[in-house]
């Protein structure tokens, strides 16, 4: 019974991992390529959700809504990168953290002016509402189709960025973007390319939380915080880092807040464990991410520069 | 039209007249019969106080703190479990939340000042969220509902039952952190930290160890803060994990950047600003974030001296021909 618990609370973990990822690349790219932080990176997952559950109230199909957000997602990225982000590039950090979050408020009021403050709901596609069951353990089909998705995405990610023409641009353009710019390659261009292509991963993150998360205004903060964590604790601007700290934080996460009361009360007075655990469990992944900048301030994967 | 070097210099006249304005408040709202802007007003010194303290870090050190906030929630909180268990002396109030706002401000400020930059902003923030989510998980101390406080801080010598008292404290406070300000920018410890802002490298090659000097500055901003929550906690006579919330942190910052960065008095200018706008519009709609979101991306895109850091860097034209 408890190794089974154990191995789907590992899954479940893997799974917001890979949720984790799908935000993180975008957001670590955008980062590494344009030297640009981007709060605003989780009001497009939140709008990536809303334009899933919006899709998925209309016509009652969850593959319709993903077709729908992912590329509504992508292009709210781009319109927003061209109107006000464009004019931030060459600002230092403070100002892009300041608009952006300047963002987030228009981004949370909107959806709560269009769709209403309450929760909106979806439902994963008919074939994928069962569970799968594998070694006598039984667990939801629909999360292993997320952990599917998000490792083929990963996958994508790596054949692009390391054996095509545009990858090897993105890689360019993070460590020299003058150089790019005098060889003739439209840099402009090449950042909206990239913005999309981040925004448009928030987006399929955001229609696969659809289901298993409330879609409601201001869900895009609390999974951008552990993005950050994600991103800070696997080396800002890699990839790499982005994809082994999602995992990472994810299942520490998760298995903290599973665990970690029950293991305190073989330790501590039951009221003592009971209240210290889930407080200690909320801290874990920040301890976790403190542990590694005192031992590598450039995090566990720091992209490894000419 | 005035002399070069004239001493009454629109930056002068300005500063004054806010300080006046401020120091009249009271007066002003008892003969208009608006009470409620004393409250209202407090509320503005506090925040006011909070952006001071941050300043000295952002406006001067560069140190982009996107957490600052989790230091008014524990100057909020510890008056909030002190009281709690019934201990309502306003001086262990304030010592316990100094003393635990500076152990934590050494503890994390250590850590974070190991990065820079982009890093530095995420990990502030990252730690601040921390703080936000154990404050939730405290059923103890009512986790998410937060913290309803009995009585306001017993200080003993004076009271701060009324609302104008604890006015008054607010904003004798807060002129003493400016002048502390003013005299500290200005001095050694100053220059250092505002040289390490335009160029880190060159400071330590000096000879300055600027992880101290950093750190020391990092931990006096963040005491700062515990003292705008301690007295936010007497002002709402609650603590809240919403004090600490990110956007707590976000508003701080656009205070400084609204005010001026790097000027003594631009963060209770900000502060003024801020808090006036979000008034107005919160009157005109419900919906007001919906407008105030673009209101700060067109502040950071064309203000950028902010409205004080205008007036000061106009003197400063005008008397350098």
């Amino acid at each position: 019974m408890t190794t089974g618990l154990f191995f789907v609370q590992a899954l479940n973990g893997l799974q917001l991992g890979i949720l984790l990822f799908l935000l993180a690349a975008g957001l670590t790219l955008v980062f590494g390529i344009m030297n640009f932080v981007n709060l605003a990176h989780g009001s497009l997952y939140m709008m990536g959700a809303y334009f899933g559950a919006a899709t998925f109230n209309a016509t009652g199909s969850f593959v319709l809504a993903a077709i729908v957000a992912v590329p509504a997602t992508m292009l709210l990225g781009v319109v927003v990168e061209r109107v006000a982000l464009i004019r931030l590039y060459h600002r230092d950090h403070l100002d892009q953290v300041l608009a952006t979050f300047g963002l987030i408020l228009f981004f949370n009021e909107l959806v709560r002016i269009v769709w209403g403050p309450g929760a909106q709901f979806m439902s994963p596609p008919e074939a994928l509402s069962g569970s799968v069951e594998f070694a006598g353990l039984r667990y939801p089909a629909y999360r292993f189709a997320i952990i599917a998705v998000g490792l083929a995405v990963a996958a994508g990610l790596y054949v692009l960025i390391h054996r095509t023409r545009v990858g090897m641009l993105i890689r360019a353009g993070a460590t020299h973007p003058d150089v790019v710019a005098a060889l003739g390659v439209n840099v402009r261009r090449l950042n909206t390319l990239v913005f999309g292509l981040g925004a448009g991963l928030a987006g399929l993150a955001g229609v696969m939380a659809g289901p298993i998360l409330a879609v409601q205004p201001g869900m895009g903060e609390p999974i951008l915080i552990l993005t950050l964590v994600v991103i800070v604790t696997g080396g800002i601007g890699s990839i790499r880092g982005a994809f082994y700290g999602a995992l990472i934080v994810g299942t520490v996460d998760t298995i903290g807040r599973a665990f970690l009361p029950t293991i305190l009360r073989e330790f501590l007075e039951r009221s003592l464990a009971q209240a210290a655990g889930p407080a200690i469990a909320s801290m874990l992944i920040y301890v976790l991410m403190a542990v590694v900048l005192a031992i590598r301030p450039q995090g566990l994967f720091p992209v490894r520069n000419a | 039209m005035s002399a070069g070097g004239s001493f009454v210099t629109l930056r002068r006249v300005v500063a004054a007249t806010v300080i006046v304005l401020l120091a009249l408040v009271p007066v002003i709202a008892s003969a208009i019969g608006e009470p409620y802007y004393v409250t209202l007003f407090t509320r503005i010194l506090i925040l006011a106080l909070a952006a001071v303290g941050l300043n000295l870090i952002l406006g001067y050190g560069g140190l982009v703190s996107f957490g600052h906030a989790m230091y008014v929630g524990i100057g909020a909180y510890s008056v909030g479990i002190l009281s709690h268990y019934g201990i309502g002396n306003g001086w262990v109030h304030l010592a316990a939340a100094l003393l635990v706002g500076g152990l934590v401000g050494v503890v994390i400020g250590f850590i974070c000042l190991r990065t820079s930059g982009m890093a530095f902003i995420m990990i502030t923030l990252a730690f601040a969220q921390m703080l936000y989510f154990l404050a939730i998980s405290l059923k103890t101390f009512g986790g998410d509902d937060g913290l309803t406080i009995s009585a306001r801080s017993d200080f003993g010598l004076f009271s701060l039952r009324s609302n104008v008292a604890l006015y008054y404290a607010a904003f004798a406070v807060l002129m003493a952190t400016l002048a502390a300000l003013a005299r500290l920018v200005h001095s050694r410890f100053g220059m250092v930290i505002r040289g390490g802002r335009s160029n880190e490298r060159r400071m330590a090659a000096l000879g300055f160890p600027m992880l101290r000097y950093k750190l020391t500055a990092y931990v006096i901003s963040a005491l700062v803060c515990v003292v705008a929550g301690v007295l936010l906690a007497n002002l709402t006579k609650f603590a809240a994990p919403s004090y600490m919330a990110w956007q707590a942190s976000g508003d701080l910052i656009v205070m400084i950047v609204l005010g001026g960065m790097g000027t003594v008095l631009g963060p209770v200018v900000g502060a003024l600003a801020l808090i006036v706008i979000e008034e107005i519009l919160t009157a005109w709609t419900t919906h007001w974030m919906i407008v105030l979101g673009p209101v700060i991306v067109l502040i950071v895109l064309t203000a950028k001296k902010g409205i004080y850091g205008y007036i000061v860097e106009r003197d400063a034209r005008r008397q350098s021909p």
